[in-house]
């Protein structure tokens, strides 16, 4: 890990984390000024308040939390810190909002380097700083060693919603056009190959990344989004599965046209996974009125972050909920949940 | 993907579609023997551009869909003792034994660990020289050479803290098995590539001549596959039973000889039980009795034990390739991959699983 002289990490009588640091006492208060309000400062924080009190412009807001675990807590292309803010964007953004605040609770493990700790909060810091969103509260917890895994955290987060458009699984259509907002399967497979120590000839980086700008540059093109759904655990095919289900409608996606890289899909044919199945951290997937699907993805190719989008299918009807898949080869075939934790093949 | 795409292009796929309905003029029965090749053909909906007369039927080749019930609970019994590190290729932590799997074993505290390699568990015995580390030797020929070099190494470097449940098996005296069985339907089989790869083709000879059969070694690809159909229904259509390549691009006569030889000096031939057919002589690989210290069911002395089967669970017609995993009744019903009755609906190669997965809506 590199020290970056620039950005010292402020508490140096103690390089790790300890019990008492979440004590209540003034380690505790020493670690949250020293840190988290210094790194994270701003005049909603500043109060240190039991609860941050704002005002949000608009009527609808939209509210949602997630709480990141992922080992290890630095991987390529991106760290714990920077993804529980992408994270928390992302779910906001997926609701047509635009992102405002975030809170930050850390659970902390005893014995965690000092450094480690101040690392992530800067990288949550440039994360917000980036995003254009601010931490506005925030808890610590300290637990014993062996109770937690290094590091957990937990964002909450607001936005505002601006716009008229209904976005959920419901409000999907027959004939919507599918587009996927970049290639697949790049976070899933950067965590395995470092968790697993595999080496490949190329470094796959993760594709961590915050979505909401495009996002609301759709919006704001007056695209008719019905839905969108960012592509985390379980991947593209999860993604569409959840919504066949909740919209009831037969969905229908064609292999080649989802882009998945080269290094990626090679890792993922060594181990016997499927790229569809694997998770991302900065991909989406939007429902668009087939009208504008070509206006959205000029928009999309637009931002770097979904720069390779791609239009992947389209809702065929109103149905028992099916989402099938036309093979490489031409053959449809159900696309399905992958159930349980993907678990690489003998040979 | 370079050395990929060109095995899945959909012109080529059709253009070898064409010639399998042009000199398809009876019905037949052909037999793919891995579940890597089943998983595939289900994937690509290889078989839907086959001729109505070709029937695909789906053999025993998933090693963790014919590991024993047996085995498996030998398997979880030794991954919960305190001190040992149980280590296994992923797909076998799912597989169910006669009460719970090795995800639960960990679950409750068991120290079980996925690997990529046996050589691995290896490193693990070399770096807790406290714990007892145990492999589960489970596979094919494909394997079996990764997992001889595990013992040899072990054996090399003197590590008593590393042993080895095995359950390897073999190919041929599968097929042997399955060709005299009273009730076969198979006319030809596609033989596995990755198999071959390390084995070589020259002990097929014999069984395409005693039993009147056409084997075709055959790659995974989807080109690979309907090319070797075609060979196979080529040989059929003219009264031919001979044994062919179609994966020379991995696969030559007399395989992999240094692989060969490390597999003989580490193994011996032993008769072995797969789950769903029975005990098959001659059919499995176990430690030479010089390797006899890596035995884990020697050193941990693990009783033998008599479990029943599901009685709902026909995997035993289906890995002999008598039914399809649909015609089952459990199938779909009580037996899903969240909730399996028997191991083709666990392994992402086994049968079942892949019906599941690809098309239940038949």
């Amino acid at each position: 890990m590199e020290f970056n002289p620039a950005c010292p990490v402020p508490i140096s009588q103690y390089p790790h984390v300890l019990l008492a640091h979440g004590g209540g006492g003034k380690l505790m208060h020493q670690l949250i000024g020293k840190m988290f309000l210094e790194a994270f400062r701003n005049p909603l924080l500043e109060p240190q308040h039991d609860a941050a009190v704002m005002e949000l412009p608009g009527k609808k807001i939209a509210f949602t939390t997630d709480s990141h675990v992922v080992r290890p807590l630095f991987f390529p292309g991106g760290d714990i810190g920077s993804m529980a803010v992408h994270g928390t964007v992302n779910d906001l953004a997926m609701a047509g909002a635009r992102p405002l605040y975030l809170s930050s609770a850390f659970i902390i493990e005893e014995g965690l380097p000092m450094e480690m700790l101040w690392k992530i909060i800067c990288s949550m810091r440039d994360a917000a700083k980036k995003c254009g969103v601010q931490i506005v509260t925030g808890d610590t917890k300290v637990v014993d060693k062996g109770k937690g895994d290094s590091l957990f955290i937990n964002t909450a987060g607001v936005g505002v919603i601006e716009h008229e458009q209904k976005i959920a699984p419901q409000n999907v259509q027959p004939d919507d056009a599918i587009l996927v907002s970049g290639d697949l399967g790049r976070h899933g497979m950067a965590i395995m190959a470092v968790r697993e120590g595999l080496e490949f000839e190329s470094k796959i980086e993760s594709d961590s990344a915050p979505v909401h700008e495009v996002v609301l540059d759709l919006l704001k093109a007056g695209i008719e989004i019905h839905c969108l759904r960012d592509l985390t655990r379980g991947g593209l095919a999860s993604a569409l599965n959840e919504i066949a289900e909740v919209a009831g409608m037969k969905i229908a996606v064609e292999e080649k046209s989802i882009p998945v890289r080269e290094d990626v899909h090679a890792a993922c044919e060594m181990l016997g996974l499927d790229p569809l199945h694997v998770a991302n951290e900065g991909r989406f997937i939007a429902f668009v009125a087939a009208k504008d699907s070509e206006r959205a993805l000029e928009i999309l190719r637009r931002h770097e972050v979904s720069a390779n989008a791609a239009l992947i299918g389209r809702v065929v009807k109103k149905s028992a909920p099916l989402v099938t898949l036309k093979s490489a080869i031409g053959v449809q075939r159900i696309l399905d949940m992958a159930s349980g934790e993907q678990l690489p093949r003998i040979c | 993907m370079k050395f990929l795409d060109e095995y899945r292009d959909a012109g080529l796929a059709e253009q070898f579609a064409r010639e399998l309905h042009r000199v398809t003029t009876r019905p037949w029965k052909i037999m793919e023997v891995c579940g890597g090749q089943t998983h595939a053909i289900v994937k690509f909906g290889i078989d839907e551009l086959l001729p109505k007369e070709i029937t695909l039927i789906h053999g025993p080749g998933c090693p963790v869909c014919v590991t024993p019930l047996e085995m498996i609970d030998k398997a979880l019994e030794i991954a919960a003792r305190p001190g040992v590190i149980f280590t296994s290729f992923g797909d076998m932590l799912r597989v169910p034994g006669s009460t719970t799997d090795l995800l639960s074993v960990k679950a409750k505290g068991g120290d079980v660990r996925m690997i990529y390699s046996p050589l691995d568990a290896v490193k693990l015995a070399e770096l807790n020289p406290a714990k007892e580390i145990v492999f589960f030797g489970v596979g094919f020929e494909t394997t079996a050479p990764a997992t001889a070099m595990a013992v040899y190494q072990a054996a090399q470097k003197k590590f008593a803290n590393f042993s080895m449940l095995i359950s390897h098996v073999l190919v041929p005296p599968a097929i042997e098995a399955l060709m005299s069985s009273p009730n076969c339907r198979v006319q030809g089989f596609l033989a596995a590539g990755h198999v071959c790869t390390v084995m070589g083709f020259e002990e097929y000879f014999p069984l395409a001549a005693k039993y009147r059969v056409p084997i075709v070694v055959t790659g995974f690809e989807p080109l690979d596959i309907l090319q070797g159909v075609l060979m196979t229904v080529k040989q059929l259509e003219s009264s031919r039973a001979e044994v062919e390549n179609q994966y020379s691009r991995s696969v030559c006569r007399e395989g992999n000889l240094p692989a060969q030889e490390l597999i003989k000096k580490i193994f011996k031939v032993v008769p072995r039980k797969w789950r769903g057919i029975g005990e098959i002589p001659q059919s499995g690989l176990g430690l030479n009795d010089e390797y006899a210290a890596f035995d884990a069911e020697k050193k941990f002395g693990v009783a033998e034990s008599r479990v029943e089967e599901s009685a709902e669970c026909l995997s035993g017609l289906v890995l002999q390739g008598q039914i399809k995993p649909h015609e089952c009744p459990a199938f779909g019903v009580k037996c899903t991959p969240e909730h399996p009755l028997g191991a083709p609906m666990v392994s992402g190669e086994g049968a079942c699983a892949a019906y599941y997965r690809y098309r239940r809506q038949n």
